[in-house]
């Protein structure tokens, strides 16, 4: 396997070409509309993306390890009616959306469980606990929105709010950011996740605890949807019975975009908030110049086609 | 000790001081000053839908009748998309927006933003919690949910057994027209079955069918919107029984089911109507004119008899 050899120019080329990606859109869109560059549409911009960026951040870690992680929207719904019900009974929010975050964490953890105590595909387990968790969330919120989550600043703040004019939910997308790099780059958890993804048995062999490390992957991703849910929340003002319904592609398809490959083992959490930034661009500038949504839905699959043709061919 | 909480609690002070609900001055998009090349910004809830591309079709005609341009977008259902589209309308500089909730709730905060930008919003078929709304064009959805259950009392007397068929769970036409049939089929019928079908065709034939199996004795069936009604139909025509069905809505494919004698009735909206009257209540509110609270759109009930 040439995957642990060390090349540099190839290694270039995967931190690039998702870049390079986004900067053409970027060049792209802004000369059909200027005003695609206007101050204001760059902060809307910034926090309409941090909530797939969240929840591509914890499908990065799943996908490198070979796995994936279909729940994750119905992880978002549930966790984000559970953290509105507690709001609603009286619970502080901020402590609401810290246990909301936790539970989120545990949904991730059972994911987990199943994938590598009950040896299920990842793929079956998840869409498995997808339909439970979305069901639970019908269930528990009887199909209804829950609203009434009261005035509470700092919860608006959370989904609503600007730091020193900057998004909150993109100072947050930002944090974690920061914070997951360093997991990914910096720690044996992260060098273990890439272990795993590149050669699960070889990871086994030399002595990885490879069913930790795993169930330590999906709860990190139940954790960030639960926080993506904390944002849409506060965004929304209320908790949605249908709310993250396909978010798990949107996810992936960052993922995809920044370069990372489904087999696992190879690829950047940068990619992927680069990837999450192209899809972002790609629904706030096909909105800004008039693409009816039917159409967009064809832009969307075809951009994704020609990223992971061109990664094909640089891989080749 | 005592040290390190200050040294915390300034510094979260500090933080708490950068933050803000309104986007920074330096942001926001310069008023436009004239008034003569008005854009109206449309968010409908989906296009997948005839009733809201009727809706929109309304707005757009009579918007291109009165010299507006109008931008149309698209939320595909989902709540959290329709605010994203909103801001981007917001963006493009519209002057007015026209906004069909996909939920009540959710969408305030879309409204709230328009509300600190100082653009006047319209709401249509669905209203908004929060924020300040101009007013709400819309069909009296209790009322048709009233005269649903009525019309079924007429058909074939009191105590007959019925089945609901609910729409999107929580979405306030789904709340009204329940709201509106269980004040007279709570009392003059006997509601044995009800289901959501989430205002969707191919779902509405797969709970009929479902309904059906457990509730044989089902004399008529309410849905709260034609598609589930016409996807109902299909289910009984395969089971080969014969019940009345009633939709909701009026559109196209359920007005040529009732003349094809397959669909029974349905409380007609009149999509279009409430699109170009949101467009005359814009132009007027751009123009300093008084606009009602509410507006009503009214209401008709189709069946085989009165159809001409």
């Amino acid at each position: 396997m040439s995957k642990s050899g060390v090349r540099p120019l190839s290694d270039m080329a995967q931190k690039m070409g998702p870049l390079l990606g986004l900067i053409i859109l970027v060049l792209i869109v802004s000369i059909l509309n200027p005003s695609f560059l206007a101050p204001l549409n760059i902060l809307n911009l910034l926090r309409q993306v941090a909530i797939n960026a969240l929840i591509a951040y914890g499908m990065t870690f799943v996908i490198l390890t070979g796995g994936i992680d279909l729940s994750v929207g119905s992880i978002l719904a549930l966790s984000s009616a559970l953290m509105a019900g507690m709001m609603v009974s009286g619970i502080d929010p901020i402590l609401a959306i810290l246990i909301g975050c936790l539970l989120g964490a545990l949904m991730g953890a059972v994911n987990g469980l199943l994938i590598t105590k009950g040896k299920m595909a990842p793929f079956i387990a998840t869409l498995a606990t997808m339909t439970i968790y979305r069901g639970l969330t019908l269930t528990y919120t009887d199909g209804n929105p829950i609203t009434g989550l009261g005035d509470d600043y700092m919860f608006q703040l959370f989904g609503r709010g600007y730091f020193l004019g900057i998004p909150v939910p993109a100072v947050t997308m930002i944090i974690a950011f920061v914070v997951l790099w360093v997991i990914l780059h910096k720690t044996t958890f992260g060098r273990y996740t890439y272990a795993i993804g590149g050669n699960e048995k070889a990871a086994w062999i030399s002595g990885i605890k490879v069913t930790k490390v795993k169930i330590m992957v999906y709860s990190l991703a139940g954790l960030l949807s639960a926080l993506a849910g904390a944002i849409l929340t506060s965004r929304l003002n209320s908790a949605q019975p249908t709310a993250g319904e396909s978010y798990e592609l949107d996810a992936i398809a960052a993922v995809v975009l920044g370069g990372t490959s489904l087999a696992g083992g190879r690829g950047l959490i940068i990619g992927t908030l680069i990837g999450a930034l192209i899809i972002g661009i790609l629904n706030n500038g096909l909105n800004l110049l008039g693409v009816s949504s039917f159409f967009q839905m064809v832009v969307k699959g075809i951009v994704i086609v020609i990223a992971v043709l061109l990664d094909r061919k640089k891989a080749a | 000790m005592k040290k390190t909480w200050l040294i915390l609690l300034s510094f979260t002070l500090i933080l708490l001081a950068g933050c803000s609900l309104e986007p920074p001055e330096w942001a926001k998009p310069k008023q436009k000053e004239n008034l003569e090349d008005i854009k109206i910004g449309l968010s409908v809830s989906t296009l997948n839908n005839p009733f809201f591309v009727s809706l929109k079709d309304g707005v757009v005609e009579e918007a291109e009748k009165q010299g507006m341009e109008t931008i149309v977008v698209d939320a595909q259902d989902d709540s959290a998309k329709q605010i994203n589209d909103v801001e981007d309308l917001l963006q493009q500089g519209v002057d007015v927006l026209l906004i069909n909730p996909t939920d009540s709730s959710a969408i305030s905060t879309a409204v709230q933003s328009a509300n600190t930008l100082g653009i006047p919003v319209i709401t249509l078929d669905r209203s908004a919690d929060k924020g300040e709304v101009v007013t709400l064009v819309a069909s009296d959805n209790v009322k048709g949910g009233q005269m649903a259950a009525d019309f079924i009392v007429e058909q074939l007397g009191e105590g007959a057994k019925v089945a609901e068929l609910e729409g999107v769970p929580g979405a306030s036409a789904t709340r009204e027209r329940g709201e509106g049939f269980h004040l007279t089929a709570d009392e003059k019928l006997n509601v044995v079955a009800k289901q959501t079908a989430n205002f969707n065709r191919t779902e509405g034939l797969d709970v009929m069918e479902n309904l059906l199996q457990g509730n044989p004795d089902i004399q008529a069936v309410f849905a709260h919107n034609d598609e589930m009604a016409l996807g109902a139909v299909e289910a009984i025509a395969g089971s080969g029984k014969d019940i009345p069905v009633i939709g909701f809505d009026g559109n196209e494919d359920a007005l040529q089911s009732i003349k094809a004698g397959q669909l029974t009735a349905t409380v007609a909206q009149q999509p279009e109507l409430i699109g170009q009257l949101a467009v005359q209540a814009a132009s007027d509110t751009l123009q300093g004119k008084e606009v009602e609270e509410l507006i009503a759109a009214p209401l008709k009930m189709i069946s085989e008899e009165n159809q001409e």
